[in-house]
């Protein structure tokens, strides 16, 4: 596979605190990797190595292929969960400031502030001060600061927080295209529903430890218990619910029925096969829902978080 | 190379700009201006309210010969009438004392029983002088009760006036001396202005960096260490620009000043009455002393003072300004920066206080050579000696000590700095800052 950044076995400790356990991950490239975890399990460490603010105590960083070097700094756009500007100092000033701290010229970064401004049609306030905008306003500037400088490799550290519904999807618009035009982006949330959306694949860390990582939907494959969520038309549901349960593990569910028709979770044991189940089932009554219980990405969280403190 | 030029031109328009800044350049000088004209004013003003002293005299020793009016103080006779007469005219029309000086035909004994009575407590620079006029009257009187010849005493008076010269026999001045004293106490109070005032600017830059938390950002691109410096150089910069616009701005006030109200420092000279005999004698030594000052001034190791004072200048600022920054990047806000600032104020008052107090006495004493030698101390004290002449081995012992040292400090400064800036919300103890050394 053709992976953009490769980190290899990183460990890093704070005094006696293990913040990365041997942490190894693979972003393959134009893909969205979501970066998952509670909070302080380490994500924020990991991402701080990637943008070589800080060095791991063991383990290599590829990026491209090539051990990460400080001139790589220009290839990666950051937005920290931590972020704020200069309060006073002017919008467009400090753009273009920041731009050229990442190594572009003057003249380039003028082009591209110009064409993300007019985008988000912000352009009156290259001359304001940052604090004569809103919040909102003040983390569309952020946003663009990040993706100014045309980097191969996003990394976006809770992106939405603080951010209202309209703008945060805005970003994600953007982010999307972002990737579409061939950037790869590392996407660390807590927020299940937006990993749900966004991302292709995933790394899971806990307590410093990855816990689980790899292509999202294999990762659902392999979370899926052959449950079924079914709705059956009765003459009689108790009667019918009890002669399934002989034959299947039935689990009870919290959806609420249509009419009054029968819900269930049906597990199937292993080797047997969902038609069986469908034919089953059609013989007791007339069938309006069936489909596979699918584990979503908050469920996989959750179960594997748990699981890891069982363990640990 | 080209970030941190970025990140200093960017400090420095960011210092520049601001509206403190920007008046507190212009109004220094004239604040500074302001409140020499005030103690001149009140000095002037206390020196010219005139005193009226009344006296009674019993002894009838002193005329209104010894008691003359002068610019401060004006005599007034009581001598008629009784001592508690006296005090009562005194009381009653306002006067500042009234002296008393009993019979006594003893002249040691009547020195002891001189009373002055006042309402408040007198001035003591007075009661000194009148003090000095009766003692030298009393003398006067002892001495011709001894029959000592007054003629003979005051002609055997000599006054030595040394020849200071070096061992190759050039004559040297004491005034240059002064001169030395002068570009000692300019210098190393310049230091530390400079340290206290841009120290403190680079600490609250760097607090409001954290605060504003811009940090994160601007680490992703650049080494914390460039971004320091650059803050720390920026910073400096600004700092120049501002004593290089106050000293113009207070130069040229000066001369407004003097031009405008006459102030001059030879009117003080001109003050004191002499005669035109002994005018003359001090006229004369004070141009051959004038000539030789001017000398000595181009013999002095002039070069050596401005390498010495460009180098010690530069080292101390970077080594107490990279603190200064450390202390910010370790702390939330402000107010927290208290516990940090006594060791680095402390070093600072130690250097300015053997300065003043060793160096001008004593240049090449055991204190002040040692305190010239420790790189915390020494970048003002050591400029304090250096126009006195300090033997070469001790100004290589004292760069060779203040340049490690400002490596090291540098080192320790900027991995505080580095581990401080991403930490929020903490108040560290000085245990937790020797952790971030070792992460």
């Amino acid at each position: 596979m053709n992976n953009l950044l490769v980190a290899e076995n990183i460990f890093k400790n704070y005094g006696d605190f293990t913040a990365l356990n041997d942490i190894s991950i693979s972003v393959p490239k134009g893909s969205i990797f979501g970066l998952l975890g509670p909070n302080g399990a380490g994500k924020t460490t990991l991402i701080r190595i990637i943008n070589q603010i800080a060095l791991p105590d063991s383990g290599t960083i590829y990026l491209d292929g090539k051990p990460l070097a400080l001139e790589d700094v220009k290839y990666i756009g950051y937005l920290p969960e931590e972020r704020g500007l200069y309060k006073s100092m002017k919008v467009g000033e400090q753009a273009l400031y920041l731009a050229q701290l990442k190594g572009m010229s003057k003249q380039d970064a003028k082009k591209q502030l110009k064409y993300w401004f007019d985008k988000f049609d912000i352009s009156d306030w290259w001359n304001k001060k940052v604090q004569e905008l809103s919040k909102g306003m003040a983390q569309k500037v952020q946003f663009i600061i990040t993706v100014m400088h045309k980097p191969k490799l996003l990394i976006f550290d809770e992106p939405f927080s603080g951010f209202d519904p309209i703008n945060a999807n805005l970003i994600k618009d953007e982010i999307l295209q972002l990737r579409d035009e061939g950037s790869t982006v590392i996407f660390s949330t807590h927020r299940m529903e937006s990993v749900e959306e966004l991302c292709e694949h995933i790394a899971l860390i806990d307590k410093s430890n990855k816990i689980l990582d790899g292509n999202l939907n294999d990762i659902k494959r392999a979370f899926k218990s052959n449950t079924y969520e079914i709705a059956l038309h009765t003459s009689d549901n108790l009667l019918i619910e009890k002669e399934i349960a002989e034959k299947f593990d039935v689990l009870p569910t919290n959806r609420k029925a249509l009419d009054s028709e029968l819900m269930l979770k049906v597990k199937i044991k292993v080797g047997e096969n969902s038609n069986d189940l469908l034919q089953y089932l059609s013989s007791k009554g007339t069938i309006s829902h069936f489909t596979e219980v699918i584990p979503n990405a908050n469920d996989i969280f959750i179960q594997a978080v748990n699981k890891n403190t069982k363990n640990g | 190379m080209d970030k941190l030029l970025l990140i200093i031109k960017r400090e420095f328009i960011a210092k520049v700009r601001n509206k403190t800044f920007i008046i507190m350049t212009f109004l220094s000088p004239l604040l500074m201006i302001g409140m020499i004209a005030l103690v001149a004013f009140l000095t002037k003003s206390s020196l010219e309210q005139k005193r009226t002293i009344t006296y009674v005299d019993a002894s009838q020793l002193f005329s209104s010969e010894d008691f003359k009016e002068d610019k401060t103080i004006k005599f007034v006779n009581l001598s008629d009438v009784d001592l508690e007469t006296a005090k009562s005219i005194t009381e009653e029309s306002n006067h500042y004392g009234l002296l008393h000086i009993p019979y006594d035909n003893d002249v040691d004994e009547l020195s002891k029983k001189i009373q002055f009575f006042s309402e408040d407590s007198p001035n003591m620079i007075m009661i000194a002088d009148i003090e000095n006029v009766i003692s030298l009257k009393l003398q006067t009187i002892k001495r011709q009760h001894l029959g000592i010849d007054i003629e003979k005493l005051n002609s055997s008076k000599v006054n030595v006036d040394m020849q200071l010269s070096n061992f190759s026999g050039e004559r040297t001045s004491k005034l240059i001396n002064g001169l030395k004293i002068a570009f000692g106490i300019g210098t190393g109070y310049l230091l530390m202005m400079f340290i206290v005032i841009y120290g403190a600017m680079v600490m609250r830059s760097v607090i409001e960096e954290k605060t504003s938390r811009i940090i994160e950002i601007i680490i992703s691109s650049v080494k914390p260490f460039y971004l320091m410096l650059g803050k720390v150089i920026g910073t400096a910069s600004a700092g120049l620009l501002q004593f290089f616009i106050w000293s113009i701005v207070l130069s040229v006030l000066m001369l407004i000043a003097s031009v405008f109200f006459g102030v001059d420092m030879s009117s003080n000279i001109s003050n004191i009455e002499m005669s035109s005999e002994q005018m003359d004698v001090v006229k004369n030594s004070m141009q051959g002393e004038m000539q030789l000052l001017i000398s000595e001034f181009w013999k002095l190791p002039l070069f050596t003072m401005f390498f010495m004072f460009l180098f010690y200048f530069l080292g101390g600022y970077l080594l107490y300004s990279s603190i200064y920054a450390a202390i910010g990047a370790a702390v939330d806000n402000e107010t927290d920066t208290q516990q940090f600032m006594l060791p680095v104020i402390l070093p600072l008052m130690l250097g300015v206080y053997v300065g003043f107090s060793s160096v001008i006495g004593d240049p090449h004493g055991v204190v002040a050579t040692v305190f010239s030698m420790i790189p915390f101390t020494s970048p003002i004290v050591m400029l304090m000696r250096i126009p006195f002449g300090v033997p070469w081995w001790q100004i290589a012992i004292s760069m060779t000590l203040l340049i490690v040292t400002f490596v090291g400090v540098i080192w320790f400064a900027a991995k505080i700095y580095r581990v401080g800036i991403l930490m929020y919300g903490k108040k560290p103890s000085y245990k937790e800052l020797y952790k971030w050394l070792k992460y």
